[in-house]
C-alpha cells in the first residue's frame, strides 16, 4: 500500500519521523516544484539518496569531496565507463587508490547533502514505496534518521533566515567601496576565496553558485558572511523587487484546553457488557 | 429510560455521517446543508449542526451517537456535544493526509474535553491508497494504549467493530476502578 500526498501537507520532516519510526524499508519518491528526487531506506534508516540534476555517480561524489580532481575522474570514467559504483570503489580500492573509510564517508556526506537540501522543499507530491529499492550497483550506506531530522530542522530555519536576508540570488555582487573590516585582518576559506574570486557586476549570485559547484544553501550561507563583514555589496537592480520572501508561518500550537473539564459518566460494568452484547448482534 | 452517548468526530469529510447510518436502527436526524465554501465542495452536503443515529439497547437502555459537524465554523458545538460522552470516535479519512493535521487538533481538542476513553479509527480502508492505521497511529500521536482500528465507515459490520473495540477500551477503564 502506498503513502502519497502532498508536501504541503505532510512536510519532510513528518515523513522522515515516520518512516524512521515505523522504521519502513522502501523507496520515498518526491516530486518537488523544480526537480524530482527519491530516498532510499532499509529498517527506518536512510541508505541511499538521488537528487534530480545531480550527477550521483561515485567518481563525481569523490571529486566534489575533493579526493580526486577532474582530470582523475575523467580517466577514471573513461577506463571504467559501463562498471557500477560497486565495481569501481572494488577496483580503486584493491589498487590501493583509495581506501574504504574515505569512500564510505564521501557516499554518506553526499547523501546527507542531498538530503538536507530536500528539507527545504515545501511543496510538490511524495509517494512511499514499501520494499522498493532501486540501488542496484550503488554503494548504500546506513544513516539514522534522528540526527538528520534534527539537523535538516536546523537548516530549515537557517535557510529561511538567509532568504529572509538575501530574498534573490539572480543579482550580481561588487567589492565594497570602503570596506569595514580592515584587509589585513580577513581571514578567508577555501570557500569563501572561490567566490571571492568571481565577484564581478557581471556574475550573478547563482552563477557564482554554479562555477563553484555549491548548493543554494552555501552560497547563501558565504554571501551572507561576506556582507555581513562588509566586504562586498549587492548591486541592486534598477528597479525595486516586488516579490520579498517573507518569513514562514508558525505552525499551528496545540490547542489549549478548556477550563471546563468534564468528568467521565459513571457507567457500570454491566451496562458496558450489555451495550457489547446488543451491537454484536447488530 | 437510560440514555448513552458516543461522540463520533473527524474533519470535515471524513465518513462520520456514513459511519452513524451503517449502525443506527433510525434514519440519522441529520442536519445536512448544500455546501456553501468553495474549499469545501469535495462533497455536496455537509452537516452543519450533528449526526444523531440511535441503537436501542433493551427496555430501559438507549446509545445515541452523536456526530459532529466536521467545518471549523461548527467547533463551538463540539463541546456541548461531547458533554456526558462515554466515549468517542476520532474518524479519519486514510486517503486524505490533507486532513491528518486537523484530525490531531479534534483528536487533542477531545481529549482535553473529558478524560474518556476514545479509539481511531482508519476510515476507507477498502481504497488502495490508504494508509494504514499503524502509519496513522504514528502521525496523529496516538498514544500506545489507544488503539487504532481500520474502517470502512459505509460497511455495518465494520462500523460494529470499531463501537466494539471502543467499548472493550470502555470496559478495561471500568475493571481498572
Amino acid at each position: 500500500m502506498a503513502l502519497k500526498g502532498r508536501l504541503e501537507d505532510f512536510g519532510i520532516t513528518q515523513l522522515l519521523n515516520l518512516i524512521n519510526l515505523a522504521r519502513k524499508t522502501g523507496t520515498l519518491y518526491l516530486e518537488g516544484a523544480q526537480k524530482n528526487s527519491y530516498l532510499c531506506f532499509r529498517e527506518g534508516k536512510l541508505i541511499y539518496a538521488a537528487l534530480e540534476g545531480v550527477d550521483d555517480s561515485l567518481p563525481v561524489i569523490l571529486q566534489r569531496a575533493n579526493v580526486f580532481t577532474a582530470e582523475q575522474v575523467r580517466m577514471i570514467q573513461t577506463n571504467m565507463a559501463g562498471r557500477t559504483d560497486r565495481d569501481v570503489a572494488q577496483v580503486l580500492i584493491t589498487s590501493g587508490r583509495l581506501q574504504q573509510q574515505v569512500v564510505v564517508k564521501s557516499v554518506r556526506d553526499a547523501i546527507l547533502d542531498l538530503v538536507y537540501q530536500i528539507f527545504s522543499w515545501h511543496e510538490g507530491q511524495f509517494r512511499f514505496e514499501p520494499s522498493k529499492l532501486p540501488v542496484q550497483g550503488k554503494i548504500t550506506t546506513s544513516i539514522a534518521l534522528e540526527n538528520v531530522i534534527m539537523e535538516g530542522s536546523r537548516r530549515v530555519k537557517e535557510w529561511e533566515r538567509l532568504q529572509d536576508e538575501l530574498p534573490d540570488l539572480d543579482i550580481p555582487l561588487k567589492f565594497a567601496e570602503r570596506p569595514t573590516t580592515p584587509l589585513r585582518d580577513v581571514n578567508l576559506s577555501v570557500e569563501e576565496w572561490r567566490v571571492i574570486s568571481f565577484v564581478s557586476p557581471s556574475n550573478t549570485i547563482r552563477q557564482i553558485a554554479q562555477f563553484n559547484n555549491m548548493s543554494e544553501l552555501q552560497i547563501r550561507k558565504i554571501v551572507y558572511s561576506l556582507l555581513q563583514a562588509g566586504l562586498v555589496e549587492i548591486i541592486r537592480p534598477p528597479r525595486p523587487t516586488t516579490t520579498p520572501t517573507g518569513g514562514r508561518q508558525v505552525p499551528e500550537g496545540m490547542p489549549q484546553p478548556t477550563a471546563a473539564q468534564m468528568q467521565r459518566p459513571a457507567v457500570k460494568r454491566g451496562i458496558v457488557q450489555k451495550l457489547i452484547s446488543r451491537i454484536r448482534e447488530l | 429510560m437510560q440514555t448513552l452517548k458516543i461522540v463520533v468526530t473527524g474533519p470535515f469529510a471524513s465518513g462520520k455521517t456514513e459511519l452513524i447510518q451503517s449502525v443506527s436502527e433510525i434514519d440519522v436526524v441529520s442536519t445536512e446543508r448544500r455546501i456553501s465554501q468553495e474549499a469545501e465542495r469535495i462533497k455536496q452536503q455537509t452537516t452543519v449542526a450533528m449526526d444523531f443515529g440511535r441503537i436501542t439497547i433493551d427496555d430501559e437502555l438507549i446509545l445515541y451517537l452523536f456526530g459532529t459537524p466536521g467545518q471549523r465554523r461548527f467547533d463551538f458545538m463540539w463541546e456541548i456535544l461531547s458533554e456526558g460522552m462515554l466515549g468517542f470516535v476520532v474518524l479519519v479519512d486514510s486517503t486524505r493526509p490533507e486532513t491528518f493535521r486537523e484530525a490531531r487538533r479534534i483528536l487533542d481538542t477531545f481529549r482535553s474535553y473529558s478524560p474518556v476513553p476514545y479509539i481511531v479509527a482508519a476510515n476507507k480502508q477498502d481504497l488502495s491508497d490508504a494508509w494504514p492505521p499503524e502509519d496513522l497511529r504514528i502521525v496523529l500521536h496516538v498514544e500506545p494504549g489507544v488503539k487504532v482500528v481500520p474502517c470502512v465507515a459505509t460497511s455495518r459490520e465494520s462500523v460494529k467493530e470499531v463501537l466494539l473495540e471502543l467499548l472493550y477500551s470502555i470496559l478495561e477503564l471500568v475493571d481498572e476502578e
